[in-house]
């Protein structure tokens, strides 16, 4: 298959989600039952070709770096607004990521969704979604990222809100998207930045530039902020501190949106485009992302840790685990934290399905008990659910050890790279908080999957409900299987305790950084930087004139085939490029063991706490009450922001709506009072004055004539004298 | 002294005075017409006492029986007039023929 | 093809309404209850196919138009020119010769504008189709305000654009002080004494610019070399006094913050129709006279107030979308008030862009003059549609309308995602290219600005919330209309969509591929942006 082919693949990869959606959402009257298997035919479809796209992909082309095309959208002036498509291993992986858990929620949906009286309307949206989703894995440049950026923002929103009779959820909603907004608002401006400065915003052409040494107005400064501020969009889409609050409320949405959307696939575009804008991060800026995360992953887990909401202990995790991820790319450990956001797509997508499969089974359930009022989500109604349902639990206890990082999982490869990471970043930066954060979020989060899975699963139950429930039907119970055996760890090492020799590690290869030296922490520099700087900058700077001039703009780019064919020369079987890397190779022993013992005690507290009742966790809560109760209210950040920035922004638009109507109309209408108090005051003087001159005139005139109409008596004689007498003072004036 | 043109003037003017007193103050109509008389004659002395004195000659005289003439023919027609206003009003006082106003 | 009928294109679109608005006159009211309806029907279909007719002939300019040729300050570049004498008088005191020519022809930057006075008042027709009083008056003034809106655009001769600028001024005032709201005399009166008070200003400056020029060309104004000798128009202190007067003139129809309140209020009384045309169309007006008169003929006073005039830019997006958030929890909690002062926000960004002084700008503020045009009309007929039914517009009186009227909540989805901006759409595109743009001027003031897009999703989507989604209240539980006679069925019906669907199809489409007006655009605004930094820097050397 050509290159060509692929690009052509892919490109019908990202549309039929799109036509799934145009198909359904015109034809909902026809598809009342059918929407359902529909959406999953085109899903499946999208599937099998992802299948052998991401295949040949990572097999026949795995040096090959992105296969990109760009096309011009239209042009402003002399310069040219770019689109493109670009598929390199990362993408061809997440390809796989989001169409297989697409396609294993549609199915899942086709039960649990129905009966729902917008059951069409559901896949539609998932198309919407997963088109969007495929649009941000195959960007090649800032602009399409953007905009399906947008757009998975709005069908999250549709999704969230799609039982919208609900004010709860109608409230989800809004705040998911105008959270997201705020971090897109960021995405934007460091957008602007680069634009700015570079004219494009093809990846590959604005780090040619970079490495060339031409860097935003000419400042380091500048160069960290467009980082900080794209990265900005990650904070709010990857739910990272400080605009996590939106995740926990989205869970609002249907069941297997929230395993597809608000676990496994959109949350994780954040960790993507960070993994994407990688090369131009500075050292302040993995510094700040790494600090982000960090904090994310800390504050979400001790949050986890309390709550009673089935789905919203799992929120919580998911954004400790995303702060994981990001944590991971901002301390350097770029491979790991990609792979940890593929196998937390697996084992989070089967907590979220196995949640919603409970959640259905307790709703049957109510149904036959004809009980509404129960919470079928909270954890303090269920229990024993192990013997009911029995796959479900397996396949959640399967999950729950790859969250807690228990070897030959998946989650123990990824997330001890990322403590490997943490510490050889630590050992080298001295920001030994960072691995603090890790380590103790680890602990947490095996402590509270614990406590969950523990709560729902085991003991006896604690509800008629939960006794009276029921094992699901195939398409709820066939995807959970899945993505339990997908959790596990032979599938991507075959040495279940190091990671880096697997197919993965060998396909995803850090990128180079290309800030310039002054910039960034010299262990994150090539290690034959020496002799190497200079002319590595020079080939780039070459090589961004060659793409511009020799060949045409949509010629294949071999950027990451640069730096990759670059590593292998400088190191050869060695696989360290920088110094960091090979810090985290010796990191990564101690990691292990470290981890290791962290997870077991944290399993270890979790039994001994909710399965033997060794100790009393109400009593544990009482004693320390203060923290308790700040875990509980997840830590008042919500309240926070209610007081400060929200009621602040719809204050200033009451003032400003005051202002306006009091003030500038009162000014205008103030304005129109003078000018009709002026005119009347006008029209007074023009009444009395002006037309009293002109009257008085008149009335004079009319006094004097009427004095000498007296004169006119009619009287022959009197004429007579008159004219005599006239005749006579005539006579007497001429003489 | 003999009698010379300024005397003749002086006793026209006289009757010039006496036929305009006349026509102003006098009610009755008749006595109007008399006064107009007055006037007329007043003018033909005038004519003649020029014809005599101050170079006039024959035009004065023909001038003063032209004036006789019309005075005849004005006194003719006027008391026609005043017959007829006799006839309307059944008097003859011009202060109340007052129809000239309107 | 520059004639049809031997009529010039020009001269035909813009005359056809008059033509219009001569059948709706002669066609009589009608006696009893049946004639009546009868005529009512003729109205309104005369004018949907005058306007429909318009609109052909706009899609013929624009098949016609050379996207090479320039316009801006070359009279030979201009297309579809027509110039006629029209008013010649030689000899009069103090003014010496009088010549007023008919001189009309369009560019890059009138064209999308052509294209758009037509598609908006094509579907604002049908948005007029619930009007029943005087219907006779009103379709006759909707077709004459429909040839001032398309004669200001066309105009390249001082005198003949003041004279449709005043033309349109007149039925405006009617169609809103008759057909409007509760306060419609109130709203009419301060529509028609702001604007009023704008157009004096531009009226001296023309006088002005007349003695220097010795015509009210305004091709001939834009080269202040062939000026009198010692003409107050040379001096630069009074250009950039005029400069100033120009700018209110036309800020107030924009309209720019400090001078912008008369816009809630006429669009909050209007008829649906009158307030799709306003913010359609009309309020183009005021950026399209600084493109066409302030801009070319005053490049100095640009350079001189540019920093102005994007700061006014920016406050005004804060300004508008602030008090449209404001309007959830403020006064009479009006839908149709919270859309007003968005397009006050939405303008804002036009001002911003123009002020950039780049071609990402100013072709991002222009195509942004053309989306909002037809995003916000979307919105006003959106309105429309629930008043004319639960006759209040009130954010609190609703909820749950997503269930009752599905269709309609589907087009709404559309419009309102396109006035948050979402990609996809055409305000996307525009937005986007204006932050481009400004960003490399105005580093700050877009970063400033950016944030109203977070506002701007935040009241929109409190509205669409608090209408759409949520509990339908108990007093609208019943259908619309019991008896059926006005409203068949509870959900949008075809006349309401025949309005919206156009804009909708033409929103996605220009938010896919925006290149048709984009394209349209570009040759002109590279040429303008060139010649006012040229001539602007000219100036400021000596002059």
């Amino acid at each position: 298959m050509k290159p060509e082919t692929l690009l052509l693949l892919s490109m019908v990869i990202i549309l039929m989600p799109l036509l799934s959606f145009t198909v359904i959402i015109f034809n909902q009257k026809r598809l009342t039952k059918a929407g359902g298997v529909v959406g999953s035919i085109f899903q499946g479809l999208t599937l099998l070709l992802t299948l052998v796209v991401a295949f040949t992909k990572l097999t026949t082309y795995a040096d090959a770096g992105m296969i990109q095309e760009v096309i011009e959208w239209f042009s402003i002036g002399n310069k040219t607004i770019k689109l493109g498509l670009g598929l390199d291993n990362l993408a061809a992986i997440m390809l796989v990521v989001v169409n297989l858990i697409s396609f294993l929620v549609h199915v899942f949906s086709t039960v649990y969704m129905h009966g729902d009286k917008r059951f069409p309307r559901f896949f539609a949206y998932l198309g919407l979604f997963t088109f969007s989703m495929l649009g941000i894995v195959l960007a090649n440049n800032f602009l399409n990222m953007y905009i399906f950026w947008e757009l998975v923002g709005v069908s999250s929103y549709l999704l969230i809100g799609f039982w919208y009779e609900k004010d709860s959820a109608a409230n989800a909603n809004k705040k998911a998207f105008i959270t997201n907004r705020i971090g897109d608002f960021g995405f934007l401006i460091g957008i602007l930045i680069l634009f700015a400065n570079y004219g494009t915003l093809i990846f590959d052409e604005v780090y040619a530039q970079i490495a060339a040494g031409n860097i935003p107005y000419d400042s380091g400064a500048w160069l960290t902020a467009a980082g900080i501020l794209i990265f900005a969009g990650a904070i709010g889409k990857s739910a990272q501190f400080p605009l996590h609050v939106w995740l926990p409320d989205a869970m609002e949405g249907p069941t297997p949106v929230s395993a597809l959307i608000h676990a496994a696939t959109m949350v994780a575009a954040g960790v993507y485009l960070t993994a994407r804008i990688f090369p131009m991060l500075t050292a302040d800026a993995m510094l700040f992302v790494a600090y982000v995360g960090g904090i994310t992953a800390f504050l979400a887990a001790t949050i986890a840790i309390t709550q009673n909401d089935f789905k919203k202990v799992l929120a919580y995790s998911t954004v400790s685990q995303l702060g994981y991820m990001v944590l991971a790319i901002g301390v350097g450990a770029f491979t790991t934290g990609f792979m940890h956001l593929v196998t937390h797509a697996w084992f989070k997508a089967c907590l979220f399905l196995g949640s919603g499969s409970v959640i259905h089974a307790m709703h049957e359930s109510m149904h036959h008990a004809h009980n509404h009022d129960m919470d079928p989500q909270d954890i303090r109604n269920m229990g024993g659910l192990r013997k009911t349902m029995p796959i479900t639990y397996v396949t959640f206890l399967i999950a729950t050890l790859a969250i807690s990082g228990v070897p030959f999982t998946s989650g123990f490869l990824s997330k001890d790279g990322i403590l490997a990471g943490t510490l050889a970043f630590a050992e080298l930066s001295g920001h030994w908080l960072l691995p603090l954060s890790g380590f103790g979020a680890a602990a947490m989060t095996a402590f509270y999957m614990f406590r969950l899975t523990i709560s729902a699963f085991h003991g006896n139950a604690k509800t008629d409900i939960s006794a009276h429930t029921k094992e699901n039907s195939w398409q709820i119970v066939g995807p959970l299987v899945l993505l339990a055996v997908l959790s596990i760890s032979f599938f991507y090492s075959w040495n279940p305790f190091n990671a880096g020799s697997g197919w993965f590690h060998d396909r995803v290869k850090t990128p180079m950084t290309v800030v310039p030296a002054e910039f960034q922490f010299d262990f994150m520099m090539p290690l034959d930087a020496h002799h190497g700087e200079v002319q590595m900058a020079e080939a780039h700077g070459e090589k961004a004139h060659s793409h511009t001039d020799a060949e045409e703009a949509h010629s294949h780019s071999h950027g990451e085939e640069a730096h990759a064919a670059h590593t292998e020369d400088a190191h050869g079987e060695h696989q360290a490029a920088t110094k960091f890397e090979e810090q985290m190779h010796h990191a990564h022993i101690p990691a292990m063991i470290a981890s290791l013992l962290i997870a077991g005690g944290g399993i270890l507290f979790g039994f001994a706490f909710y399965q033997f009742k060794v100790f009393n966790a109400d009593n544990l809560a009482n004693l320390i009450k203060p923290a308790y109760n700040l875990s509980f209210n997840k830590w008042f950040i919500d309240e926070i922001y209610q007081a400060s920035f929200i009621n602040g922004t719809i204050n200033l638009g009451r003032v400003i709506s005051w202002f306006d109507l009091k003030v500038v109309d009162g000014a205008v209408n103030a304005m129109g009072w003078i000018f009709k108090k002026a005119a009347l005051a006008i029209g007074v003087f023009d009444k009395y004055v002006v037309d009293g001159i002109v009257n008085f005139t008149a009335d004079a005139t009319g006094f004097f004539g009427a004095l000498l109409r007296k004169v006119q008596t009619g009287k022959v004689q009197a004429y007579l004298a008159l004219t005599i007498i006239i005749f006579m003072i005539i006579l007497f004036m001429a003489f | 002294m003999g009698i010379g043109l300024e005397h003749f003037l002086v006793v026209s003017g006289l009757l010039f005075a006496l036929g305009i007193f006349g026509i102003i103050t006098r009610k009755n109509a008749i006595m109007v017409l008399m006064g107009l008389e007055l006037i007329l004659n007043s003018a033909n002395l005038n004519f003649i006492a020029f014809a005599r004195y101050g170079g006039l000659n024959i035009e004065g005289h023909i001038a003063a029986i032209f004036v006789i003439i019309l005075a005849a023919a004005e006194v003719a027609v006027a008391l026609a007039i005043v017959l007829n206003i006799y006839q309307n009003y059944k008097h003859v006082n011009v202060d109340e023929i007052n129809k000239l106003k309107e | 093809m520059t004639e049809i009928f031997g009529v010039g294109l020009l001269t035909a679109i813009t005359f056809l309404p008059l033509l219009g608005m001569i059948v709706v006159l002669l066609i009589p009211s009608g006696k009893d209850e049946a004639s009546k309806a009868a005529s009512l029907n003729l109205f309104r279909w005369v004018t949907a196919g005058t306007t429909f007719l318009q609109l052909i002939l706009a899609l013929v300019i624009y098949s016609n138009f050379d996207f090479a040729l320039s316009g801006v300050n070359q009279a030979e570049t201009f297309q579809f020119i027509e110039k006629v004498d029209w008013i010649h008088l030689s000899g009069l005191p103090l003014l010496g010769d009088l010549n007023i020519q008919y001189f009309i022809g369009i560019d890059g930057l009138s064209a999308p504008m052509i294209l758009l006075t037509a598609l908006i008042s094509f579907v604002a027709t049908f948005a007029s189709w619930s009007i029943k009083k005087a219907a006779k008056g009103y379709f006759a003034m909707y077709l004459l305000l429909v040839m001032g809106m398309m004669g200001v655009f066309i105009a390249l001769d001082f005198f003949l654009f003041y004279l449709f600028w005043e033309i349109m001024l007149l039925p405006m005032y009617f169609l809103i002080g008759i057909w409007g709201g509760p306060r419609k005399e109130y709203a009419a009166i301060k529509f028609f004494l702001y604007t009023l008070f704008g157009s004096v200003f531009m009226l001296l400056v023309m006088v002005a610019l007349y003695f220097a020029a010795g015509s009210f060309n305004l091709i001939d104004m834009m080269n202040p070399n062939t000026f009198k000798e010692g003409a107050l128009m040379l001096d630069p202190t009074w250009r950039l006094i005029a400069f100033a007067a120009l700018f209110v003139g036309f800020a107030i129809k924009v309209p720019v913050v400090p001078f912008h309140t008369w816009l809630p209020d006429a669009h909050v009384e209007a008829p649906t129709a009158i307030s799709v045309i306003l913010a359609g169309v009309l309020l183009k007006m005021g950026t399209y006279g600084m493109l066409r008169i302030s801009w070319p003929i005053f490049p100095e006073a640009v350079k001189y107030f540019q920093d102005y005039i994007a700061f006014l830019g920016m406050f005004s997006i804060l300004y508008g979308a602030l008090a449209a958030l404001g309007q959830h929890q403020f006064g009479q909690k009006d839908l149709k008030k919270m859309i007003a002062y968005s397009s006050v926000s939405h303008m804002g960004y036009v001002m911003l862009g123009m002020a950039a002084m780049n071609t990402e700008g100013m072709a991002g503020a222009i195509f942004q003059m053309f989306n909002h045009g037809t995003i916000t009309a979307m919105l006003f007929m959106i309105v429309g549609v629930i008043y004319d039914r639960a006759h209040t517009r009130g954010l609190e009186d609703f909820g749950g309308l997503a269930n009752k009227m599905p269709v309609y909540t589907g087009v709404m989805t559309i419009a309102w995602f396109a006035a948050i901006g979402l990609p996809g759409m055409s305000g996307f595109v525009s937005e986007v290219m204006i932050f481009l743009g400004a960003f490399q001027s105005y580093i700050w003031y877009t970063v400033l600005a950016a944030t109203g897009i977070v506002l701007g999703a935040g009241y929109m989507l409190w509205a669409l919330q608090k209408v759409w989604f949520g509990k339908l209240p108990e007093k609208w539980q019943g259908p619309w209309d019991p008896t059926g006679e006005v409203y068949k069925h509870d959900d949008i019906n075809g006349i309401e969509l025949a309005g919206l669907v156009p804009l909708a199809i033409v929103v996605i489409y220009l938010g896919i591929n925006p290149a048709p007006i984009v394209d349209m655009m570009n040759t002109s605004v590279n040429h303008l942006i060139e010649f006012v930094k040229v001539s602007g820097q000219f100036a400021s050397v000596g002059l």
